[in-house]
């Protein structure tokens, strides 16, 4: 008796070796996977839910300042290595990997006002309200020696602020007016001014290294040439900025953060309108840092939170805080694009991730995949309700909570004030000026 | 002492002689009859410093160098004797010279000039540098618009952007310190080096190395260009073969044409002379060459221009000579050389001289000629028959191919035709029941027109039977008997003959002829099919269709619309007499009435409104289930009693929101469960709302696409790697190149720019120094 039974080919479902991909055969017949829009948008639903659920971005927080931390730089060869400067004239300088101090020095009487690193990385500068510029080595002095600073300038005025050049052995401070440095000498190579405001800050530009920007307590930002040693252009705007950044991928692109709550992205060629005006900050922003691809950029604000924006929205994708934050006076965004560094008035630097539910550490390759589907899922229902409005959701601080709510009434009852004073005057005597026009007060050649 | 000083002079003398010289021979472009008159000069001097060193001439002769005015009387010098006074020189224009011309004028200029300008503000100064300075800028950062641009754009973008120079080490360093420890790697290694090939340092065997080496950069360049020119060349020639193939002109074709052959039998004839084995096998080639186009049928009258020329030849004299031209060479072409005897070619050239005349102009002499091969193979297999058959029907036949005309102009008119056909039909169905009355005497009418024809009818019905075609009429009548078919084919061949727009009314002669047989109903249903059937017999049946269009030419639109429309009205209003303005009218108006007679619109809509109803309506639920409690099976339904039983009404819905709107159709099937989940408002970038549902339609996943396709749908627009530092864009990242001169560089060679407060620090330095 012959007995029938199933039998199949080895070859076509067997493994060669261990390490083989399992075939999986596929009828890519679209009959017999049907309902894809439904189906997708459940996975999109779904994403967006376990993307909330993961959203854990708090990572460390580096406490050990005995004050505020008024400034942070990057090192720019290592990425665990982060300064620090507090308001008591500490600086420290912090391993990230071991999230520890390494090194403490007393750099300065009264508040450290600017940090910045040199292009090598084998030295950083710091500015102090006691009226000088110090070098520092990065490494540590050796058994036996004293913490010394390389080199002490010793200037006039008050410097608040300091960025050292991107290639050259140069760098600016603010004070008075924006001094010029060869770093091998003890005087300005050269000096600018314009205006008699004192500047809070000045940046140099990443790309065009010629170029900086500083921020003055007069509203204004200005540009400069190092090169032609004078400045070009000043905007004036509502309210004073406290701080500008570039873009490290567009030469012509910078944003500054303003005490009207705002961010405005500029394009340095036309500053008679921002590109685009970012709010969601309901108080003052005191800092920026732009992420390195030149996308986002993360800013800190006395409201108690830092928000990240994508640079061609309006609103933020994201907002971070904490119960113990205060004020976030110093925020960076690390040179790897992962991470997000803000220094705060309660004396700890806090570490977050750049994107709330990604999984830290090395990914396999279908947990790489998974993620890009769901990525490029929650983008295609972005304007779906639902996924809309769990995207969206973020708890915030009662205090936060209530003055955007406060805000936009105010923001609504502004509005409709406009109108009405549109509405009963002479048509054309009350223009409709753009939210984007509306801050800038001039632009000064 | 004095001799000794003159022939110091005279040394002096001549060494300024040589530097003169020297400095004359350089500058080759400084005149030359000025260096002369120097000469000159200078030997004169020469001479008399030669002179005086004699002794007895001691006094010099004092020497004016100068143009004085006052000449003293006693020594006139003879340097100026040589130049005579011109009579020009005197009368030279009188200038007035007074001095006082120049003072006026200074005076005047002083008083023309105003006082300096003030130098600008300072402000205004600084506002100018700033300007500058902001345009110099901006021209270097133009530069970064493109790159922007580009990365905005991209759909993905990896970063760190740099590449890191992949350090591969070469093989031979990384198998350098290797040796071959086994007897078979031994064996190998022998084996490598007996063909020289390089084991360890470099790995290039000498032959590699040598060609390696043996093309320099520069010869490698040469042979590019060389290579270069060579492909421009090709291009060029290519373009003007191009060019030339283009011209339309048919006489530059022409004297090209005959340039050649000219050329070829030149070449030929040169052949013929230095080669003669060479002009055989060249012989031999043409031969072949003519066999060829022999085989070929290239020249006769097959091709698309010998088709058009063949219709215009009727008209057009040249054409027909073109025509002409082309058989003839056919002619040449096809003749077969050897075997034909004289009387034979002869003959094949009358015949050809009719075949030169497209073959459906003289189609009548064709026909007196006899069977002639290529007219066979044109001439349709209906015309053939007609031969067979007697005189008569010859004649018509050419009239008929006289009213030929081009198939273009055919086309449409047949289409009106058929167009107009179907709305007649349309009409006649409405009005069956009344015209059935009055069909009688309009298909007598018929009967005497056709009567004219009928012989030929007769003749066609011959001719079908012989040719033995009869599957139309089997597709015609199916169904029905022997006899029926008889009567089916003599009506069929009128048919053809007549326009289609005739045909109608002898389908109603053909119902009164079955009437008699009593099948009214029957072929009353068959009338709805003929009509669409009509045009596919026309395709069918080709050999009836060039008769049947050729009749059509000869009934004009205009003619058909005027036989038309009285027609219709003696059938609609058969009584009243009308002026002929209201006649239109009333056509008009009855022509739209009957044209939209079948779209009700609101009856449509009620109708639509009903079902919508009827849609929305909640259904009853039967739950009869047959055979249960009872028999079932095929033919068998369950009792009335148990279908009452089981059947669950529905509940009455809410009563329709257009309930009282009788003019309007709510759709309520808009479910709020789903409208939750729903987009509400168009999304920004999407400007159409088919656009956005179509990028929601296209699934991504890989359950719906393939590998490939997934990976491409789902890549990150942002790609960086953990753990790498992220630089600032560079000039040199997107292939611009940065300025050499660092940015400090450039300031401190900059140091007007320097402010006063640090000029001032810079000077206290200096004095502390």
């Amino acid at each position: 008796m012959k007995v029938k039974m199933l039998s199949r080919n080895p070859d076509n479902y067997v493994r060669e070796t261990k390490l083989d991909i399992q075939r999986v055969p596929r009828n890519y017949d679209p009959t017999l996977h049907p309902f894809e829009v439904p189906r997708e948008y459940v996975r999109a639903l779904n994403a967006t839910k376990l993307e909330r659920v993961f959203a854990k971005p708090f990572l460390a927080s580096l406490d050990g300042h005995r004050d505020g931390v008024n400034c942070l730089a990057k090192h720019p060869k290592s990425l665990a290595t982060v300064l620090s400067g507090a308001c008591d004239g500490e600086v420290k300088i912090w391993n990230l990997t071991e999230r520890k101090c390494i090194r403490t020095i007393q750099a300065h009487e009264g508040f450290v006002r600017g940090i910045c690193t040199r292009f090598c990385g084998t030295s950083f500068f710091t500015v102090g309200d006691d009226k000088t510029v110090k070098q520092w080595k990065m490494n540590g002095p050796g058994y036996g020696e004293e913490e010394e600073p390389l080199h002490t300038i010793l200037g006039k005025t008050v410097y608040t602020g300091i960025d050292h050049h991107w290639k050259d052995p140069a760098f600016a401070t603010c004070g008075q007016q924006v001094d010029i440095w060869d770093e091998q000498r003890t005087s300005p190579v050269s000096s600018m001014n314009w205006g008699f405001d004192s500047i809070s800050s000045v940046k140099f530009n990443p790309i065009e290294t010629f170029l900086l920007g500083s921020c003055a307590s007069d509203r204004n930002i200005v540009l400069y040439d190092m090169r032609q040693a004078t400045p070009l252009k000043k905007v004036i705007l509502d309210m004073r900025t406290n701080t500008i950044c570039w873009n490290p991928m567009e030469a012509f692109i910078f944003t500054a953060a303003n005490e009207d709550y705002n961010l405005y992205t500029f394009d340095m060629r036309a500053l008679d309108a921002p590109v685009m005006v970012h709010m969601d900050h309901v108080s003052a922003v005191l800092d920026v840092d732009y992420s390195p691809t030149g996308k986002e950029f993360v800013s800190a604000s006395f409201d108690k939170s830092i928000r990240i924006f994508p640079v061609d929205k309006s609103q933020s994708r994201e907002v971070y805080h904490t119960k113990r934050m205060q004020h976030v006076i110093c925020v960076k965004w690390t040179s790897d694009s992962k991470y997000i560094m803000c220094g705060s008035d309660e004396m700890n630097i806090r570490l977050w991730k750049a994107n709330a539910s990604e999984k830290l550490g090395v990914l396999t390759s279908r947990e790489k995949s998974a993620n890009d589907y769901n990525q490029k899922l929650k983008e295609k229902f972005q304007h779906h309700p639902h996924v809309k409005r769990i995207a969206r959701h973020r708890h915030l601080p009662k205090s936060i909570y209530s003055q955007i709510q406060e805000q936009r009434i105010m923001k609504e009852a502004r509005r409709r004030k406009e109108m009405n004073r549109r509405k009963h005057s002479k048509p054309g005597s009350v223009p409709i000026v753009s939210e984007r026009k509306k801050h800038v007060v001039a632009v000064v050649k | 002492m004095k001799v000794t000083k003159a022939a110091e002079d005279l040394l002096a003398l001549s060494h300024q002689e040589e530097l003169v010289d020297l400095s004359n021979n350089y500058p080759l472009s400084a005149s030359e009859d000025e260096g002369d008159s120097d000469g000159e000069r200078k030997h004169q001097k020469l001479l008399e410093a030669i002179s005086s060193l004699n002794g007895k001439n001691r006094w010099k002769l004092p020497e004016r160098s100068e143009a004085s005015l006052n000449v003293s009387e006693f020594n006139v010098s003879s340097e100026g004797s040589g130049e005579k006074l011109v009579l020009s020189d005197l009368l030279g224009p009188d200038k007035p010279s007074s001095s006082l011309v120049v003072v006026k004028k200074q005076l005047n200029r002083v008083k023309s000039k105003k006082t300096l300008e003030l130098p600008l503000n300072k402000e205004e100064v600084k506002q100018i540098h700033r300007e500058v300075a902001f345009n110099k800028t901006l021209q270097t950062l133009s530069k970064w618009d493109p790159v922007v641009e580009k990365n905005r754009q991209a759909e993905q973008m990896v970063f760190p952007m740099e590449r890191e120079p992949s350090a591969f080490a070469p093989i031979e360093h990384v198998f350098g310190d290797w040796k071959a420890k086994t007897p078979l790697e031994q064996e190998v290694f022998n084996l490598l080096h007996k063909n020289k090939q390089p084991v360890t340092d470099p790995l290039l065997t000498p032959v590699e190395k040598a060609s390696l080496k043996a093309m320099s950069l520069e010869e490698a360049k040469i042979r590019r260009a060389e290579l270069q020119r060579a492909r421009a060349l090709q291009s060029y020639y290519e373009a003007r073969a191009r060019r030339q193939k283009k011209i339309k002109s048919k006489k530059y074709h022409k004297i090209e044409k005959k340039g050649k052959a000219k050329k070829a039998l030149k070449d030929f004839e040169q052949l013929r002379k230095l080669d003669p084995s060479a002009a055989l096998e060249e012989l031999e080639k043409i031969e072949k060459a003519r066999m060829m186009e022999r085989m070929s049928l290239k020249h006769q009258n097959s091709g698309k221009w010998a088709k058009s020329k063949a219709i215009m030849a009727k008209y057009d004299l040249e054409a027909r000579q073109a025509m002409q031209e082309q058989l003839a060479k056919n002619k040449e072409l096809t003749q077969k050389l050897q075997v034909l005897s004289e009387r034979e070619e002869e003959e094949g050239g009358a015949e050809d001289e009719e075949a030169l005349v497209p073959d459906v102009v003289n189609g009548v002499h064709m026909t007196a000629d006899g069977p002639n091969p290529w007219m066979h193979r044109n001439c349709n297999h209906d015309r053939k028959e007609e031969e067979i058959q007697t005189n008569p029907q010859q004649l018509p036949e050419s009239v008929a191919h006289d009213f030929s005309e081009s198939e273009g102009e055919e086309r449409p008119v047949a289409e009106e035709e058929i167009l107009l056909e179907e709305f007649e039909e349309r009409r006649s169905l409405r009005k069956r029941s009344e015209l059935k009355h009055n069909a009688e005497p309009v298909s007598s009418q018929e009967i005497k027109d056709s009567n004219s024809q009928e012989v030929l009818s007769e003749l066609r019905l011959l001719s079908q039977k012989l040719s033995k075609e009869t599957h139309q009429s089997k597709k015609q009548n199916g169904s029905s008997a022997g006899t029926f078919l008889q009567i089916q084919r003599e009506e069929r061949a009128p048919e053809e003959e007549e326009p289609l727009m005739l045909q109608r009314p002898k389908r109603v002669q053909t119902l009164e002829e079955l009437d008699a047989l009593g099948k009214e109903e029957c072929l009353q249903n068959k009338e709805l099919p003929r009509p669409a059937l009509e045009p596919e017999q026309m395709e069918r049946n080709p050999q009836n269709q060039p008769k049947g269009k050729k009749k059509e030419q000869m009934i004009k639109l205009q003619n058909l619309l005027t036989t038309k429309t009285p027609s219709v009205k003696s059938l609609a209003v058969p009584t009243t007499v009308e002026d002929l303005e209201d006649e239109v009218e009333r056509d008009q108006k009855q022509m739209i009435k009957e044209a939209f007679a079948g779209d009700d619109v609101i009856k449509e809509f009620l109708k639509e409104k009903r079902e919508a109803e009827e849609a929305n309506k909640p259904k009853d639920v039967d739950l009869t289930l047959p055979g249960w409690g009872e028999w079932g099976g095929i033919g068998l339904k369950p009792s009335t009693r148990k279908r009452y039983q089981f059947l669950i009404k529905a509940p009455e819905g809410p009563p329709r929101k257009d309930k009282k709107l009788p003019n309007v159709i709510i759709n309520e099937k808009r479910n709020i469960h789903a409208a939750a989940h729903q987009v509400r408002a168009l999304p920004y970038p999407f400007t159409h709302h088919k656009q956005f549902e179509r990028t929601i339609q296209n699934p991504i996943g890989s359950t719906w696409n393939t590998q490939r396709a997934f990976q491409k749908l789902t890549t990150p627009k942002i790609v960086t790697k953990p753990g790498h530092i992220i630089k600032p864009i560079k000039a040199e990242d997107v292939g611009y190149c940065s300025s050499s001169r660092s940015d400090l560089a450039v300031l401190q060679s900059n140091p007007k720019r320097l402010s006063k407060h640090h000029q001032k620090q810079l000077k206290k330095n200096s004095v502390d120094d």
